[in-house]
């Protein structure tokens, strides 16, 4: 178990080894983001720009029309909410091969509050043409996601929690961006879900196998471009299909089940998320029972569904 | 050639652009007017006497770069890549129009010879950063030249680019201040109040060289239509390329610049010229096809 943060750190440090294109910007933040780690390793390689982020999409980008390969390190909430017309409009829209490495995304940001708690991020960035939208669960599929991103040419949004997440994954997994992964196959509930609530929907699955309930978990690491097809699958085979995001339930990876499912397979579908209003400064515990994300919230919730 | 009939060629090739940007607008139906106007004589100084370029090869890596953060100001940047050979003069007539390479701000993925795409304002700056920092971390020579105008300087991430800009020392970056002191709407004048255009400049009484400087930029100041000024200051510039400082080239200039009735006129940032008007425009400029 490792925190998704000290991954980014460590995968971009390797990868400086052996890419001598890769860059890092900073926006002043590089002991939270780690960061840090790539500064101390390749300092030449480390671009402090300082609180100024909508300057450093833009300088990313032009960096990116030499070859290089530039991760930007900052928080979520500054790219997707601050810096979101540059990399609309530099980023996306030329296609540059710009890495966005947005860390603290969703609800546990380390005690933050909502000024820094973003759960719109997904909804603004899949809206967006050109962008890929990758967002892993534990540190294996973190470090493949990150590798695979570098290697991708054109433009990235890696959606990275803070902390550790139990592990999901091992060494032998595999990033493929056009397939989904089913952790678990299920008969009365499928949970569709994403970054590390992922987990947290697996030990819902085995809470609601006690209470002889068969729940399927979906994880969806790529959100865009995504298996449209492997979703409807997936849902046609429970009777309930149920998304879970440390998101808003507006537009994002509920809103992405609902449209897919809308279209190919009509069926009821039920967003778990947060619900059109602000989080606040908490422990990450308290959070997960304030907006019900926890492993035995979800379980309760889908028996009360289900029943 | 001495420099005085370099400049006279110069000044013909600007009036040349000034009448392919106010035609092209002319028959599109839409574009801008005012902010290509101002930044001609800049431009043809940049794309036929300062900037390394090859119409034929415009990705050629050791090629001067140029960003018009101002993209609302591209058919003046396309009038003269036309004219110096980066496209067909009759393609003009595409601007705007669909499926063109011409679009209404300039589209980095459809015209090469651009190096970004502008329009949102206040972003090219950092672009033409990016370029000059990745130079110097690739070792290449080339300068990278970034035209903004003073309306967009009110947009906060120029400032940002400003600040960062001399912390990395990057003597190849060059931004060039269209400072016509005119917007598309902008303040009005007080009663008595006179400034260079029919609305107050934005930056009236403000020392905006020594705000540049203690950033850590050096200025040159010019007035932006002159060639004896522009060519010096932009070929300095690009000769200090070595040095740890950016340069400002501060460039007064007019709104509508070339023509009497466009000149420091507010409303001629986006105006449709009508065939009367292109006839007085022809006329002033010199244009003898167009009066025909």
């Amino acid at each position: 178990m490792k925190a998704l943060r000290d991954v980014f750190g460590d995968t971009l440090v390797d990868l400086g080894k052996t890419n001598p294109n890769v860059l890092v910007l900073d926006a002043d933040l590089a002991n939270s983001t780690k960061a840090d780690k790539f500064a101390v390793a390749h300092p030449d390689r480390f671009l402090e720009m300082g609180i100024a982020e909508q300057n450093f999409v833009g300088v990313a980008v032009g960096l990116a029309s030499l070859g290089f390969v530039p991760w930007l390190s900052s928080f979520t909430v500054f790219f997707t909410h601050r810096a979101i017309d540059p990399i609309r409009m530099l980023v996306a829209q030329t296609h540059a091969n710009v890495k966005i490495g947005a860390a603290y995304a969703g609800l546990m940001t380390g005690l933050t509050g909502k000024t820094h708690q973003d759960v719109q991020d997904i909804a603004i960035m899949r809206a967006m043409p050109d962008m890929t939208v990758l967002a892993p669960a534990d540190a294996v599929e973190g470090e493949a996601l990150i590798r695979w991103a570098t290697e991708f040419e054109g433009p990235v949004y890696l959606r990275l929690a803070r902390d550790a997440a139990p592990d999901l994954f091992d060494k032998n997994y595999r990033f493929n961006p056009a397939k989904t992964i089913t952790l678990r196959e299920g008969t009365d509930v499928l949970m569709i879900s994403t970054g590390p609530q992922t987990v947290r929907c697996v030990e819902a699955a085995d809470l609601l196998a006690k209470e002889k309930l068969s729940a399927g978990v979906l994880h969806i690491p790529s959100i865009k471009p995504v298996n449209k097809d492997e979703i409807v699958s997936a849902a046609e085979k429970a009777r309930l299909v149920v998304t879970v995001e440390e998101h808003t339930i507006y537009g994002g990876l509920g809103g992405l089940v609902a449209e897919v499912l809308s279209e190919a397979s009509p069926r009821k579908v039920v967003r778990f998320g947060i619900e059109d209003r602000w989080g606040e400064s908490a422990p990450n515990d308290y959070l997960l029972e304030q907006f019900q994300m926890s492993a035995p919230r979800l379980s309760e919730r889908i028996q009360k569904l289900v029943a | 050639m001495s420099s005085e009939e370099d400049y006279i060629k110069l000044e013909m090739l600007a009036r040349r652009g000034r009448w392919l940007a106010i035609s092209t607008v002319a028959g599109s139906g839409a574009g801008h007017v005012g902010g290509p106007f101002s930044a001609m004589d800049i431009l043809v100084a940049l794309y036929f006497r300062v900037m390394k370029v090859d119409p034929k090869e415009p990705r050629m890596p050791d090629r001067d770069r140029f960003i018009l953060s101002k993209g609302h100001s591209s058919i003046g940047q396309y009038s003269v890549m036309a004219l110096r050979g980066f496209l067909p003069v009759e393609e003009l007539k595409t601007f705007d129009k669909g499926g063109s390479r011409l679009q209404g701000h300039p589209d980095v993925t459809r015209l090469p010879g651009l190096e970004t795409s502008t329009g949102s304002l206040g972003q090219g700056l950092s672009v033409g950063l990016g370029i000059a920092l990745g130079a110097r971390l690739r070792g290449e020579k080339f300068h990278t030249f970034v035209m903004i105008g003073d309306g967009e300087l009110q947009e906060g991430m120029i400032w940002e680019a400003l600040h960062i800009a001399p912390r990395y020392k990057l003597g190849n970056l060059t931004a060039i201040l269209d400072w016509n002191g005119l917007q598309q709407f902008g303040w009005v004048l007080a009663i008595n109040e006179r400034h260079r255009g029919d609305r107050r400049d934005p930056w009236s009484g403000i020392d905006l060289r020594g705000i540049f400087e203690k950033l850590g930029w050096r200025c040159i100041e010019i007035n932006g239509h002159d060639f004896a000024q522009i060519v010096p200051a932009l070929e300095a510039a690009k000769a200090s390329g070595e040095s740890d400082q950016p340069t400002m080239v501060i460039a007064h200039t007019i709104k509508g610049k070339g023509v009497q009735f466009t000149e420091g006129k507010h409303e001629w940032h986006s105006k449709v010229a009508t065939r009367d008007e292109l006839r007085v425009v022809a006329q002033e400029l010199g244009i003898e096809e167009a009066t025909a």
